[in-house]
């Protein structure tokens, strides 16, 4: 995010007025905060502690625990009897990438006709002023992982690491990986078969090798040149690529594709069948994004769909994280802690796999932070990493809770949005003296 | 994972296979005379499951009307609740005790709006049947004979969900878009012995943008808002003209969509009436004064905070997500006091799924809708929230005088929670439906598997 501040524009838009005043502007990130008194989440799975302390100077943590001094002339935030815990890292979204879904024009999730596939960025896209931004950044959510949807290739093009921050510049890091479909999704995005799904990765993968070389086989009719450069960076283990999957047999033979791009940095998305080779996916070393509760078989690469399936894999060593794939991923972004509450709610079913609660948090906070590359400076409470710190009134991952504090690199959040205004107004909805139109 | 625009989706798809199965006449040649009392077709063949005379004690209870009691016991026999108490309430000396200290009992979870059976998983084309997208009034369509009985989903909504009665939906593509059918969560071979006995009918209509949206892309009405509520109008005056005609004792000729508009106008089939926005909801109760009938619920309505008065005072309950927003247009000024600011205002309050995910976690989505007004200052208790899940759908669909509470006398519905069911960390531990255990967390035989998940991957898993 940048320092600059946008409170102008957020007022212009009616969001942010309560918080416009306390929230400081450029210097904010200069600010050193000391929360006191609170229970302290690192987020890397490790135990919650007691009666902690938080330090954040200069945007970033400098110490989390309990043998922390409290900087002379630092500001203060009591934290008693509340929890205190690194924002959530939503695994994989489509935040800000439109307002309202059915509305064509607000919805930028897919490249369409566009004519390009892996080439698409879509960090343009990311507009931190659409409202997802404020009611997600409500509801905890502080980075998230923003990808594209596929249109007409395999390739969908290039996501981008985005933080909630109320300023101008959404995007954390941009190009941070590529986005691909495989299985059905990937069948119907070459030609209607599986058997082209899998031409056409090598044959594009061929084709981007081609190009770079400079050599007259390039063809541009599969690749564009725009695409051909996006898909070297994959090719040379510069950027992850993170493959939408579901079935078994789809992860079997792409682990064995991994054997044949041994560079290629795969992560695999969804993974609804996942438990059922999860010590393949282990011995490969290939990380999830996991859908958390899909237990239906919604399709036919989905037969064995179970909410076991992250505990299942996580047991089986595989590194795995939660994730929304086309599950309302551009708006709910706050049921990533109520899935990973759901996920805790297994150990106690007979015969069910589940987390424990350390772990459940860290699958929504540190693991997708590492698994997207970016762990050295996200995703934790530990010294260095970027000060995304939120103080809940309760519990994170259960459903009474919600934030008191947000803080995204350094700087205090406002939480205020378009649907608590409309709350506010008709919280007695009977028309007083005047219509509701002048009640603001 | 089927959101409302993939159910668009499956619209498109009902669409484009329209033709199929479409017949050129809806009417029946059968003459028929108000006096001859026809025997109600495709009747219930539903019949109780055996259960044991089982007390739970030391139990924390919600009864579904708002009521709880701590340490309490719920005792049921022959299918139907016995007692409901204090710890000194008396058991018998030779039936089944459970402790549930711990624990907590609720009425078993109504879903007012799901798609199961007419929308099943694997959500492929072949089982796209809950829109019959090619006329804008279907008041003639059963869903129930679209429902299939095999639907893997009605499993998770018992083993996840607690839900023990729901009712399915034809979808929202067509303004009148057919009858409703309230089932018991039992599997059964035929959708006739899933039908729970005595549930009335209901009507599914629909406002705003998805017929609007289906026939104006056909390049007929209604194409706008002022359509859907001109072909409306001119469907329920022929209805009116329908009901006089059957009622003026000569001989008529039978209409099957017409029977289940004048069956609306008769009182004994219930409205259940998708729409988002209030400005629309308003126009739908003055023209229900126009036509003399009553709507039941509104489904959708998250803007029925904006009119929250207006539905207290019509008596119209609200079946609402907790928190869904801004998938469509008609969905932007969905907020999450949705539920809490209604409740404040005296109107009812249902949660619904319409999403064979969510119907199996009402219970959270519930919890959620009570935080969310806790924290705008309107306190609702745990008691009063599980009535949005249990007694006020029974209430809205007709059939609170059988289920939906704890009360003597009626089925022996309910859930054991093995805590708190507005925690995120709580799960049905067992199930009762009409008093015969149909899920227990602990016994994988009395887990049921469907005949699509039979001998495929993960059968029998835990889900």
């Amino acid at each position: 995010m940048k320092r600059v501040s946008l409170r102008l524009s957020w007022a212009m838009l009616g969001v942010a007025c309560a918080f416009a005043g306390s929230v400081a502007g450029n210097e904010a990130n200069a600010e050193t905060i000391a929360i006191t008194g609170g229970k302290i989440v690192i987020g890397d799975g490790s135990a919650p502690i007691e009666n902690g302390i938080v330090i954040v100077r200069d945007g970033s943590v400098v110490a989390a625990g309990t043998a922390v001094a409290v900087p002379v002339g630092a500001r203060t935030i009591d934290a008693s009897g509340k929890w205190v815990t690194p924002g959530v890292f939503a695994g994989f979204t489509r935040l800000g990438l439109s307002e309202v879904d059915a509305v064509n024009g607000t919805n930028d999730k897919s490249g369409g006709n566009s004519g390009f596939s892996a080439a698409i960025d879509i960090a343009p896209a990311i507009d931190p002023f659409r409202s997802p931004f404020a009611v997600n950044l409500s509801a905890v959510v502080t980075r998230a992982v923003v990808a594209p949807d596929v249109a007409n290739s395999i390739f969908a093009g290039q996501g981008a690491i985005a933080d909630l921050g109320a300023d101008s510049d959404a995007v954390t890091k941009a190009r941070a990986f590529q986005f691909a479909v495989f299985g059905e999704a990937g069948a119907a995005n070459s030609g209607g078969s599986r058997a082209g799904n899998y031409l056409h990765f090598r044959a594009m993968l061929r084709e981007a090798q081609d190009y770079a070389a400079g050599r007259d086989t390039f063809d541009d009719d599969l690749l564009k040149a725009e695409d051909a450069k996006a898909l070297l960076a994959v090719l040379r283990g510069e950027t992850r690529l993170l493959i939408h999957v579901e079935g078994a047999n789809d992860m079997l033979r792409l682990i064995e594709l991994k054997r044949e791009f041994p560079v290629i940095k795969m992560v695999f998305v969804g993974a609804t069948e996942g438990w059922r080779v999860a010590p393949q996916l282990a011995q490969a070393g290939i990380a999830v994004i996991a859908s958390a509760l899909n237990d239906l078989p919604a399709t036919f690469e989905m037969l064995g769909a179970t909410q076991s399936n992250i505990g299942r894999m996580k047991a089986a060593g595989v590194k795995v994280a939660i994730g929304m794939i086309n599950d309302r991923d551009s708006h709910q972004l706050r049921y990533t802690t109520q899935y990973a509450g759901n996920l805790v709610s297994l150990q106690r079913v007979p015969g069910a796999t589940g987390l424990s609660w350390d772990e459940a948090f860290a699958a929504v906070s540190s693991v997708p932070a590492d698994i997207m590359g970016v762990g050295d400076r996200h995703g934790s409470l530990k010294s260095g990493k970027a000060a995304d710190v939120v103080i809940w009134d309760g519990d994170p991952l259960e459903l009474s809770s919600a934030p008191t504090t947000v803080i995204i690199d350094g700087v205090e959040q406002p939480l205020s949005n378009r649907q608590q205004r409309l709350r506010d107004r008709y919280a007695r909805p009977t028309e007083g003296d005047l219509p509701k139109a002048y009640d603001r | 994972m089927r959101n409302a625009l993939t159910i668009g989706t499956s619209l498109v798809l009902a669409i484009a296979l329209a033709g199929c199965g479409a017949t050129d006449s809806d009417t029946a040649t059968a003459s028929a005379k108000p006096a001859e009392k026809l025997p109600a077709p495709y009747p219930s063949t539903y019949k109780p499951y055996p259960g044991v005379a089982t007390a739970i004690r030391n139990v924390t209870v919600f009864d579904g009307e708002g009521g709880r009691i701590d340490n309490g016991v719920v005792f049921m026999s022959g299918g139907k609740i016995t007692s409901v108490g204090g710890a000194d309430t008396p058991i018998p000396a030779d039936i089944a005790v459970i402790d549930g200290t711990g624990k907590v009992v609720t009425p078993g979870i109504i879903d007012i709006h799901s798609h199961l059976g007419d929308y099943p998983t694997p959500s492929v084309e072949a089982h796209s049947d809950g829109n019959e997208a090619t006329v804008p009034t279907t008041p003639e369509v059963w869903a129930e004979h679209s429902v299939w009985p095999q639907d893997p989903g009605f499993s998770r909504a018992l083993a996840n969900g607690g839900v023990t009665a729901l009712q399915i939906l034809p979808g929202s593509a067509n303004l009148m878009g057919g009858r409703s059918v309230v089932l018991k969560n039992v599997y059964a071979r035929t959708v006739q012995g899933m039908k729970f006995p005595g549930a009335p009918y209901g009507l599914k209509m629909a406002c705003g943008e998805n017929p609007k949206r289906v026939y104006g892309a056909k390049g007929r009405m209604p194409s706008t808002r002022m359509g859907n509520l001109a072909v409306n109008r001119q469907t329920w005056i022929k209805a009116q003209e329908y009901r006089k005609k059957r009622d003026s004792g000569k001989d008529f000729t039978r209409d099957v969509g017409m029977e289940t508009l004048a069956g609306v106008l008769d009182g004994d089939i219930t409205i259940q009436n998708h729409c988002y926005r209030a400005d629309e909801m308003a126009i739908v109760l003055d023209m229900a004064k126009e036509f003399g009938y009553k709507v039941s619920t509104f489904h959708h309505a998250v803007e029925s905070y904006k009119i929250a008065d207006l539905l207290r005072d019509n008596n119209v309950c609200s079946a609402v997500w907790a928190d869904w927003w801004g998938f469509k247009m008609e969905a932007y000024d969905a907020i999450p006091e949705n539920a809490a600011i209604l409740h404040n205002t005296g109107a009812c309050v249902v949660i619904h799924s319409d999403d064979e995910n969510q119907i199996q976690r009402l219970n959270q989505e519930a919890a959620k809708a009570q935080a969310d007004g806790r924290r705008m200052g309107f306190s609702i208790s745990d008691a009063e929230v599980i009535k949005w899940l249990t007694y006020n759908p029974a209430k809205a669909l007709g059939i609170d005088k059988m289920t939906g509470s704890l009360k003597p006398g009626k089925m022996a519905d309910l859930v054991l929670w093995n805590g708190n069911p507005l925690s995120v960390y709580s799960r049905p531990e067992k199930v009762w439906i009409d008093g015969a255990l149909m899920f227990d967390s602990s016994d994988p035989k009395r887990r049921p598997v469907s005949d699509f998940e039979l001998g495929q991957p993960g059968e029998g898993d835990v889900k």
